[in-house]
């Protein structure tokens, strides 16, 4: 009998009334097909002479005629300069010294351009300090390019002529003069001699002139206490190279702490030389840049590292004082008070805690020990602003006491806490126009919009340290109608100097002290000779010149809290210091995003963080436990992507909802973090509009804030590079060992060359071979030297490949499937245990499937990373095998090898069967899901014509359907040996240069030729650190790595 | 005996048709002749100012010429009747010129009104001095400047010559034509013949009694018939077939994208052949960055002016020749030249209005091969014409070799590398050429066929 079950497709239909699923069961489509439409009039059917027959002979006529349309090629065009500027030569890329100096970053770099065109940053070598470009000067090349950047000034939105500003400007504040209120210039940090005389005469011309500098994540505690202690308003300098200890209290100084650029210093002395190198205990809350690369890490919330670093002051004068810690930790505290005693002055202790007691208790540590590291005598002046300052500000626009707003390199809307304070400031003010060069939070409640240049169109100049200035000249014209900020102060002040010339008067007189401008000008630093010059800061005239009656009370208020805070008080407060209820906040600037004056940058929006490997986003850092008590989680889905929890973090009464969450390893219990510079929205492309503004719980200017997080509903999927988060015990990836081993044992014990079983004989794998091996002792051979024990994985190397290579941008949904182009990646591992070394040894104690010591559970243990992990960073790019699995299989013979020793990709030939991928150990290559230029479904910057302006014009741009990887910089090795042949002369060591090694600041990746012996990279081919990646597969890199030596010294 | 008549016609048409011939060939010959006799008569017109204008006109293109034409402003003025512009509106006379021209600067330091006069006009530029000159040279030199105006004659001589090339190559078109009918005309009189012939060795067959083959034939399979049968035959036929088409097929889709003999038209008629030919011009000179850059560098503008700054038209024998063989009056290529560089010919100065020259690109090399000018111009030092092919022969440039991988290739594999006086080359030559144990490394050799060092 049949079944009487009936089917139903919604619980409507079990109505045997519904109308509307009586008339769907009749209709096969639910809207009616407009058939009408097109053959509802016959008449004009038939009166057409078009039938079927002809219509298709139109349809095969046109397609003949496109397809042999098609056999005809493009007429291209070739325009030459009319009169060709005397020093470019198409084709051949010039340099020019400048700096890059946002409010942000501060360095001084070079800038290679073509034809024009600014293209790529690199390091100044010339350059003492701010020498260093990290990713984000990397990628402010990009920048410049931006396709939504401002193109001319406007008022209240409509496109205004500069004239016109200039008159409304100037009526403003000559009407200004003598009245009650105030001019205010709100402003980014400059750190420039000139810029700072320039105010100082903009003052005297209009009296009542309040120039606020503003930061958008403060350090004024640091500032405070350097102020307070030595007069000046700076940061102390570090060099982290003369440091044989370095003792840090959630100091990120490998990261953004103090204007960043300290990792050069670092790495010097990371490096095991002469069997010694510095010791690195870091306290902090975050996982951080400097806590993945410490020696040892406590995890100490940011209440927990105040007593940590009063105790450790006490203790070093031999006292004792009260708070609570673990045990451990205290332990630990006790143990670096005793390698300090002995370290004396080779010892640095250095905080990032935004509390000035704690920045003045370290200021006293290093005063005390001498350190030979600290440098109070010539500080750096990167960062000037000062949050009360600030605050009074939006007082005083509050109170009707501003008559004149001008801002230059803010963006307070977006960064300010308290914004909608602002926005009703700013209705009171009488004038207020913002410098800027997109269209931001702030530019759309000014009422001028002032279009400003990017940097790499200014003229500037910069004292990053005392006694080192740097100059920033413009390697492009300006591409829109825009104007700086100095430029525009000048014409206001009624000068017919251009800013050029006003630097140049600057230098002359106060700067350069008789030598040469030229010359300073083509090296883009000059070093100030032996205390010759009168440090002229911004802080200077600012706090020194006597200003408008109402900003001197506020003034000795700073001060007096300043001056009178005694070591005595400043401990007693640190002891004292208490959490404030719920989870201690974090907030801090992320690697690739800093404040977030670049967001619209789509390099830095796809660059991995690289802690989390997370791009596209940020997040709340939550520890495991904290997690598992609130419901929080993080899991992969079937097509590789990341998913996790959504949370609200609530501070004093502002929530901000729906942060996705991270669980971080290493993350102090009962802490959590969020980073700046994301939740951007006004301007940007809605594919760059990503993250949450973490801005809003930056309250009162402190970094760290009381907050309760709870979980919120939804899943958030991210863009995670790397889901497997641990090593798995295999320690032949990361080689490391300890000093001590190092020191003492031969390299054979802690860098064994893997062995292989060859006619049941265990033989080195490097003895085995497959193949016959190509001649490569003739001509150049190359290889590339990755120490990992400079690596700070800080991806400064990741940008620059990008940018040399014409790397595509594929979006968040791309990396999230795994789709992601960049040639070169920093895998970041944590231990499972507490060390590497004790995953290896539990690896190799399984004994069986199952069971206490099973590698069933045990290889699933050892999966999970650590509370506290061992960090280890590797760059992996193109090995560049000479024996390399990918050549064998390729059906075309795309991919080949050459005598040089780089395994070379002609994409043209081929045809996209990503057998290489499949078949490359060190999963390296790319391939070209979809055309990503010209492409408006990737609207990043290869398609528009502002954003191709970058592409190097030496390196393919790759289609679709090809395969692509590293290529070790070809194009640049090529061109170095031109250069040779031309000239008739060998080759130098240090011209062999890479796109990673030639950015890499910390000297942790050397290029060059191997056959060179007398070259650096040949002397560390033949280190006793030097192993290959997976070196049993036995497919000889040209790539080597460094066995990472860690201090685990205690004494 | 009846042969006999039917060899007449034969000799008799041939006959026809070698008088034929004849009579073309002189109308052409005749209309050669008139073309080469216009001209030559102006230059009897000499000056009776005591000078010699021939020895006069050396000089002047020698020393002068550079800065000074006779008739129009250059950097210095216009020289025609100098002497007697100078005595009639300033009062100066000849001395002042010999004093002038042996030294300029010295006349102008001295205060002299008109001296300092000129050289404010003339942008303070001094003139060189000349003091080699002998008053008689200058004496030559005046007398040619005041020889008549050789202008008016010049354009009459050159209209004339134009007009005699005209009507010359006019000529020969046609002649070409006739030669063409007479021979399709022969051609056409040979096959009547032909079948003349045969159709009396048919008859004189059958008068002779000779059994034709052909009603025998009639009774037997048809020849396709047969073939159709055999089986082997037809596939035989049909793989050649397949195999002879598949390589016309082969052959077309290898010239997909080869733009060997690519000539556009360009906005400025440049002449390669009167630039690098005729003149004698270094390519390098313009294409400069060749030496250093990958690109050899489409020359700008400011480089023409170099040059075109002083020769702003060509000699009325090139004129002529370009409009005749080309079709091209050089002097309003010249003048696109002004107008693009904003040259304002009347002032002698730069207007700044400029309008870049948008030249049609005729090598393009596909963007994912890279190939630099410097290495294979500076390093290997290899003719420009290698590649580019007698660019000095081109009236318009065209692309001369194929830009082919395979062509690349084939030169990399048979060229020595350059190593003379290169120490970057001698280590390394040594070692690979003991390796390979030859002389001479060819590029191929030293790693010249490496995909790498093309495609990246």
């Amino acid at each position: 009998m049949a079944s009487n079950k009936r089917y139903w497709k919604s619980e409507a239909e079990l109505n045997p009334d519904d109308s509307i699923v009586e008339a769907l069961r009749q209709d096969e489509f639910v809207e009616e097909i407009p058939v009408d439409d097109f053959l509802g009039d016959k008449e004009n059917l038939s009166e057409t002479t078009t039938n079927r027959r002809d219509f298709l002979k139109y349809v095969g006529f046109s397609t003949a005629a496109a397809s042999l349309a098609a056999c005809q090629g493009p007429v291209n065009k070739s325009i030459p300069y009319v009169v060709q500027p005397e020093n470019i030569v198409p084709g051949v890329a010039n340099y020019y010294a400048t700096s890059i100096a946002d409010g942000f970053d501060f360095a001084s770099i070079l800038i290679k351009t073509r034809e024009g065109r600014p293209i790529k940053v690199e390091n100044n070598k010339d350059a003492v300090v701010g020498a260093a470009a990290n990713a984000r000067v990397q990628a402010s090349v990009l920048s410049l390019y931006d396709s939504t950047r401002l193109q001319g000034p406007l008022a209240n939105g409509e496109p205004v002529e500069w004239s016109a500003i200039d008159a409304a400007v100037k009526a403003k504040l000559g009407s200004l003069r003598d009245s009650g209120q105030q001019i205010a210039l709100l402003t980014q940090t400059y750190a420039s001699p000139s810029t700072a005389r320039l105010i100082a005469e903009f003052k005297a011309a209009y009296g009542n002139v309040n120039h606020v500098v503003y930061d958008a994540i403060s350090e004024s505690s640091a500032l405070d206490a350097f102020e307070a202690k030595y007069g000046e308003r700076a940061l102390a300098d570090y060099d982290f190279g003369k440091a044989g200890l370095i003792v840090s209290f959630g100091a990120d100084f490998l990261g953004d702490w103090q204007g960043g650029g300290y990792d050069a210093g670092y790495a010097k002395g990371r490096v095991p030389k002469n069997g010694k190198m510095s010791r690195h205990v870091q306290f902090e809350a975050n996982m951080t840049l400097s806590g993945a690369n410490a020696d040892k890490r406590i995890r100490l919330t940011p209440m927990q590292q105040k007593i940590a670093l009063a105790q450790l002051y006490a203790k070093l004068n031999n006292t004792s004082v009260g708070g609570e810690l673990p045990n451990e930790v205290q332990a630990a505290i006790d143990a670096v008070v005793k390698q300090i005693k002995s370290n004396e002055s080779n010892a640095v202790v250095v905080t990032g805690l935004d509390d000035v007691d704690a920045q003045t208790v370290v200021l006293a540590i290093n005063e005390m020990l001498g350190s030979k590291a600290f440098d109070p005598a010539s500080p750096r002046y990167v960062r000037q602003g000062k949050a009360e300052a600030v605050k009074t500000l939006i007082a005083d626009m509050n109170a009707g006491k501003v008559g004149a707003l001008i801002m230059d390199g803010v963006n307070p809307m977006y960064t300010l806490p308290n914004a909608a304070e602002f926005k009703a400031g700013i209705e009171k003010v009488g004038l207020s126009l913002a410098f800027s060069t997109n269209w931001n939070e702030t530019t759309e409640v000014v009422q001028y919009t002032a279009a400003a240049n990017h940097y790499l169109e200014s003229w500037g100049d910069l004292q990053i340290k005392k006694g080192q200035f740097s100059l920033m000249q413009p390697t492009i014209r300006e591409l829109f109608d825009t104007r700086q900020f100095q430029a525009s102060l000048l014409k206001w002040l009624g000068s017919d100097k251009t800013y050029y010339e006003y630097i140049k008067d600057t230098w002359n007189t106060d700067v350069l002290n008789g030598g040469d401008w030229n010359k300073a000008l083509h090296d883009g630093v000059f070093v100030a000779g032996s205390g010759a010059v009168a440090p002229e800061t911004d802080a200077d005239p600012q706090d020194a010149s006597p200003e408008a009656g109402d900003k001197e009370g506020q003034e000795s208020a700073g001060e007096s809290a300043v001056g009178v805070v005694s070591i005595a008080s400043a401990i007693k407060n640190l002891t004292n210091a208490t959490s404030g209820g719920g989870m201690e906040l974090t907030l801090y600037p992320k690697t690739g995003m800093g404040d977030g004056r670049q967001a619209s940058n789509p390099w830095l929006q796809e660059f991995p963080d690289p802690i989390t490997r997370v791009s596209w986003d940020n997040y709340v850092t939550v520890s495991k436990a904290d997690a598992e008590r609130i419901g929080l989680e993080n899991y992969h889905v079937a097509n590789g992507g990341l998913n996790g929890s959504y949370a609200n973090i609530t501070v004093n009464g502002v929530t901000l909802s729906n942060v996705p969450v991270i669980i971080q390893p290493g993350q102090a219990v009962g802490s959590i973090g969020l980073s700046f510079g994301y939740g951007k929205k006004v301007g940007m492309k809605p594919e760059m509009q990503t993250g949450v503004n973490a801005y809003q719980l930056y309250q009162d200017f402190k970094s760290v804030q009381a907050a309760t997080i709870e979980k919120a509903s939804g899943t958030h999927e991210f863009a995670c590079l790397q889901l497997h988060k641990t090593l798995m015990g295999r320690g032949d990836i990361i080689k490391e060992t300890t000093l001590e081993i190092f020191n003492t044992k031969d390299h054979a014990e802690w860098n064994p060359v893997p062995q292989v079983s060859l006619d049941h004989q265990e033989v080195p794998a490097t003895s085995v071979d497959l193949w016959d091996s190509f001649d490569r002792s003739i001509g150049h051979h190359f290889n590339l030297s990755i120490d990992l024990n400079a690596c700070t994985g800080c991806g400064a190397c990741v940008i620059a490949c990008h940018a040399e290579n014409n790397v595509p941008v594929v979006g968040k949904q791309e990396v999230r499937k795994s789709r992601d182009m960049h040639w070169l990646r920093i895998d970041r591992y944590y231990s499972s245990e507490d060390t590497f070394e004790e995953d290896n040894i539990k690896k190799d104690g399984f004994e069986g499937l199952s069971g206490d010591n099973g590698s069933l559970g045990g290889f699933g243990q050892l999966e999970d990373p650590a509370d506290n992990p061992q960090v280890a960073f590797q760059p992996v790019m193109c090995q560049h095998c000479n024996h390399a699995p990918c050549e064998t299989v390729c059906p075309v013979a795309a991919t080949s090898h050459s005598r040089q020793g780089q395994n070379h990709m002609a994409y043209n030939r081929c045809v996209g069967t990503r057998y290489c991928a499949n078949n490359c150990p060190y999963k390296v290559r790319r391939f070209n899901w979809f055309l990503y230029n010209n492409n408006d479904e990737f609207d990043f910057h290869m398609n528009n014509d502002l954003g191709k302006m970058v592409l190097n014009p030496d390196v393919n741009v790759r289609s679709r359907g090809v395969i692509e990887k590293c290529s070790m910089c070809i194009q640049k090795t090529q061109k170095t040996i031109l250069d040779a042949k031309r000239d008739g002369r060998t080759v130098k060591d240090g011209e062999f240069q890479t796109a990673c090694s030639a950015a890499c600041s910390t000297g942790a990746m050397v290029f060059g030729d191997v056959n060179d012996k007398e070259s650096k990279v040949a002397e560390l081919a033949g280190s006793d650190r030097m192993y290959h990646l997976l070196e049993h597969v036995g497919t000889q890199p040209n790539v080597f790595y460094h066995v990472k030596v860690r201090n685990t010294n205690e004494a | 005996m009846k042969k006999v008549p039917y060899r007449h016609p034969i000799s008799k048409i041939l006959g026809i048709t070698v008088l034929f011939f004849l009579l073309l060939s002189t109308s052409i010959f005749a209309q050669e002749e008139a073309s080469s006799e216009g001209g030559s008569e102006q230059t009897e017109a000499a000056a009776a100012t005591g000078g010699d204008p021939a020895a006069g006109k050396a000089l002047f293109n020698q020393n002068c010429a550079a800065c000074h034409s006779l008739t129009r402003k250059m950097t210095g003025p216009a020289l025609a009747n100098v002497e007697s512009r100078l005595a009639e509106d300033e009062g100066l006379d000849r001395e002042w010129l010999y004093s002038w021209i042996k030294n300029s600067p010295g006349l102008i330091a001295s205060g002299d009104a008109y001296a300092n006069k000129i050289y404010n006009e003339y942008n303070q530029a001094a003139m060189t001095p000349f003091p080699t000159l002998s008053n008689e040279d200058i004496d030559n030199i005046l007398a040619y400047t005041a020889a008549p105006p050789p202008a008016p004659a010049a354009t009459a001589t050159a209209t004339d010559a134009a007009a005699g090339g005209q009507g010359s190559g006019d000529g020969s078109g046609i002649s070409n034509e006739l030669v063409l009918g007479a021979l399709v005309l022969v051609f056409g009189l040979l096959v009547v013949m032909l079948l003349l012939v045969n159709r009396t060795l048919r008859r004189i067959a059958e008068a002779n009694g000779v059994v034709l083959e052909k009603e025998l034939s009639e009774k037997r399979k048809p020849l396709w018939k047969a073939f159709a049968d055999n089986q082997f035959l037809v596939l035989v036929t049909v793989v050649i077939l397949l195999l002879g088409s598949a390589y016309f097929v082969y052959g077309w889709m290898m010239q997909v994208g080869v733009d060997q003999g690519y000539q556009p038209v360009q906005p400025i008629h440049y002449s390669h052949r009167i630039h690098a030919g005729d003149n004698k011009i270094e390519c390098k000179y313009c294409h400069s960055s060749a030496r250093v850059s990958k690109t050899s560098g489409i020359p700008s503008l400011n480089v023409c002016m170099n040059c075109h700054k002083s020769i702003y038209q060509v000699s009325d024998e090139t004129l002529a020749e370009g409009k005749a063989e080309y079709g091209v009056d050089y002097n309003k290529e010249i003048q696109k030249l002004y107008a693009a560089v904003g040259w304002d010919e009347e002032n002698q100065r730069y207007t700044g209005e400029t309008q870049p020259v948008e030249w049609v690109r005729i090598h393009n090399l596909p963007d994912f091969a890279y190939f630099n000018h410097s290495q294979h111009v500076s390093v290997a030092g290899i003719e420009c014409q290698q590649c580019h092919g007698p660019v000095e022969e081109m009236e318009v440039m065209y692309q001369y070799a194929p830009l082919t991988m395979g062509w690349c290739v084939n030169c990399h594999r048979e060229t020595n590398v350059k190593i003379e006086g290169n120490e970057y080359y001698e280590k390394i030559h040594a070692e690979l050429s003991k390796k390979y144990g030859v002389e001479q490394l060819t590029a191929a050799q030293m790693g010249g066929l490496e995909c790498g060092k093309c495609h990246y």
